[in-house]
């Protein structure tokens, strides 16, 4: 291509546009081109997953379904000075809109209304009969306010007319609330859970604890498989790492189903200690179906996690370090402590996140061999979701484990960075 | 890493001891998948090493293949107690089906963007590849149930379909991340030199580029399978009751009639383990040698 310098020094392409702006043009084009190859699976990927996210998030604050159900009543209600019971004008609002709303919105929002205060359920659904009857009859009451009272005393009661205040708005935190055991008394201040309905700190809590010594447990047997694996020689480790990556490869289902079939009480561990004679053939431990049945099954599961990022570092690590270190006088232990275990730190810290990470959120396993008492917060989720079908709740259990999540990564994309990770 | 002569017998010691552990390690990481081996052979309905099975010599009464048999669909066994239907077939079939559609997808959509980001162009390259990665980071049951919620607005749950979209959404990072990794070091100058031949954007990618991707390309495909073969969460929610897969099934079997049949899906499933590790490893082996990477 012939250049031409022009009076301005400017450099020029034969066609005469300044260098630069060719430059650039040819730039945004490859950098178009480039992002025309990451578009559809960029697209396929917020569409079939980040929207799905981003939609239960805003289920867990989510309140408007009941306001579709009560749009008048609620209206009114927000006119009432709160003062006693409220006036005619809500009652005659609330009577119409039970006895014509639908049958699956009103039902839908009854269970919402259950959660800030129990008994509405079971006080509408006797009153939006006897309600029904009245208009079909055609003979409407002067007074809809006695009429009601006098159906169900449960309209009487001001405590459930507080309680409405919570719906009114179509964003609510109670499911928030709800998940770390906490609820609206009637007058929207935040209290505990009754003692029978705490549940959820419980289960938080033994997810971080199951997560923290299940990363203790593979850091510890991971160290050293590691660093003989990457001491080997390639022949021998190369041999020595299928044992890692099998496990790696293998259904988690399959690996889950063996551990019951080592850990239950007529299981392999349980067979070999009575043939060796260690406990009686009445004596067989439990070690399924209860915490330490989901922390032995996770740490195997989630072993091969730590150990392949400790063997990428410790794999680097010169060898000549050591014998330095004692060649300067160093006991191997010191030399080990100075020298050798502070060069593994980004493998550990890059291994234990992983771990960690990977466990608070695991579902299957504790699902399966955890029996009661060993259950995580997943749990609670597909619980929600499949049986209670308290959405909202589900939402919210999951928003927060989610949070939790992403503030891990954020620490280990800065320590390690996520375009790093490998596998196999 | 052999002990060096003139070590101290504490040396010595720690050394044994050292070996030792990590022996025992691996037997952790491996005992488990051998053990359920043997049991699928066995002819006690309960997932056990019965007594028959420990005797020396070996009992032959206590071996035999009839939970193979029960697994594929033969119910000639008179002593069955248990329901004996082609439902293990049923989901072997639905399993390799949503497998082979998903890993298409994903291979396809996942390469195509591995290429794109290796691009020295492509801008807000990190902001992208943590979209492109985040299936793999969120836990699966957040992701089922975000999907849950949003696939039942559209009518997509309980149809192969959701199943798929899901499937190929989850397995796609696998993808990015192996191709992406075959890529770093590759020479641009291969294709500005295939360019300069005259050869067309498409063929240059059909007869340069690929070839030299392809050990990544098959076994990001390896890893969308079995991803796809394995998952159990988002079909639990997503699939209807007749929609069977493996996994469903084993998680199923773990949960209602613990019998030996689930351990002899186990074994088979074991063994396409070892066939899919072994083929990954021969490629990265064989991709390493292709750029000129020596194995380190």
């Amino acid at each position: 291509m012939e250049v031409t310098i022009s009076a301005t020094n400017e450099i020029l392409t034969t066609d005469g546009i300044p260098l630069k702006v060719s430059l650039k043009k040819a730039e945004r084009k490859n950098k178009i081109r480039a992002f025309l190859l990451v578009f559809p699976l960029l697209l396929f990927i917020i569409v079939t997953f980040v929207v799905p996210i981003g939609d239960m998030l805003l289920r867990s604050v989510d309140d408007s379904q009941i306001n579709t159900v009560f749009p008048k009543t609620f209206e009114e209600y927000k006119k009432w000075d709160r003062q006693d019971l409220p006036p005619e004008e809500v009652y005659k609002s609330i009577f119409f809109e039970l006895a014509e709303g639908e049958g699956i919105q009103i039902g839908k929002a009854l269970t919402r209304m259950n959660y800030s205060k129990s008994g509405w359920k079971s006080l509408i659904k006797k009153t939006k009969r006897k309600i029904k009857k009245i208009v079909k009859s055609g003979d409407l009451p002067t007074s809809y306010k006695d009429t009601m009272i006098e159906i169900h005393k449960g309209w009487g009661d001001p405590s459930f007319w507080v309680s409405m205040s919570q719906m009114t708005d179509e964003r609510t935190l109670i499911y928030y609330w709800n998940a770390i055991d906490r609820t609206y008394d009637i007058d929207g201040n935040v209290i505990m859970q009754d003692e029978k309905r705490r549940m959820y700190i419980k289960t938080w809590i033994r997810t971080l604890k199951v997560s923290v010594y299940v990363t203790f447990f593979c850091l510890i047997l991971g160290f050293p498989v590691a660093h003989l694996l990457a001491n080997l020689p390639l022949r021998y480790s190369n041999l020595l790492m299928i044992f890692v990556l099998l496990p790696f490869w293998t259904s988690l289902l399959v690996r889950t189903t063996a551990w019951i079939v080592m850990l239950q009480q007529k299981g392999v561990i349980n067979g070999v200690l009575v043939w060796l004679g260690i406990i009686n053939d009445d004596q067989r431990i439990q070690m399924v179906y209860n915490m330490t049945g989901t922390i032995i099954a996770m740490t195997q599961i989630l072993l091969p996690f730590m150990i392949l990022p400790l063997y990428s570092v410790m794999k680097v690590i010169p060898k000549s370090h050591m014998r330095a270190a004692q060649n300067l006088g160093a006991k191997p232990v010191k030399a080990f402590i100075r020298v050798y275990l502070p060069q593994t730190v980004p493998g550990m810290s890059a291994g234990g996140l992983l771990v960690f990470v990977l466990a608070i959120g695991y579902f299957i396993t504790p699902e399966l061999v955890g029996g009661k008492d060993g259950q995580l917060i997943g749990h609670w989720i597909a619980y929600h979701l499949k049986t209670t079908l308290n959405w909202g709740l589900c939402s919210a259990i999951g928003s927060i484990l989610l949070a939790v999540m992403l503030v891990l990564y954020w620490l280990y994309n800065k320590i390690v960075g996520i375009d790093n990770i490998k596998l196999g | 890493m052999a002990l060096p002569s003139y070590a101290t017998p504490i040396q010595r010691t720690y050394y044994y001891l050292y070996i030792f552990f990590c022996c025992v390690v691996f037997f952790f990481l491996i005992a488990p998948l051998i053990a359920i081996i043997p049991i699928s052979f066995s002819k006690s309905p309960f997932m056990v090493f019965t007594e028959g099975m420990m005797s020396w010599p070996p009992d032959p009464d206590a071996w035999s293949f009839r939970w193979y048999r029960y697994m594929v669909g033969i119910c000639t066994d008179k002593n069955l107690t248990t329901p004996c239907g082609n439902k293990w077939m049923i989901g072997t079939v639905n399993s390799f089906f949503v497998g082979f559609v998903s890993t298409f997808f994903a291979t396809a959509l996942g390469t195509l963007a591995a290429l794109g980001l290796s691009r020295p162009h492509m801008p807000y390259k990190g902001l992208i590849m943590s979209i492109l990665i985040s299936p793999m980071i969120v836990p699966l049951i957040i992701t089922a149930a975000g999907m849950f919620f949003f696939y039942a607005k559209i009518n997509l749950v309980y149809t192969f379909t959701g199943i798929i979209l899901a499937h190929i959404a989850l397995s796609t990072p696998f993808v990015v991340i192996t191709v992406t990794a075959t890529l770093v070091g590759f020479d641009m100058n291969m294709v500005k030199a295939s360019q300069s031949l005259g050869a067309k954007p498409m063929r240059t990618f059909f007869k340069v580029i690929m070839p030299l991707i392809l050990p990544g390309v098959i076994s990001g495909a390896l890893f969308a399978f079995i991803t796809s073969f394995d998952e159990v969460v988002i079909v639990m929610f997503m699939a209807s009751l007749d929609q069977l897969t493996i996994p469903k099934q084993m998680w199923a079997g773990i949960r209602q009639e613990i019998s030996p049949v689930i351990l002899c899906m186990a074994t088979c499933l074991v063994a396409l383990s070892i066939f899919l590790l072994t083929t990954v490893e021969i490629l990265r082996r064989r991709s390493e040698k292709l750029r000129g990477i020596t194995a380190r």
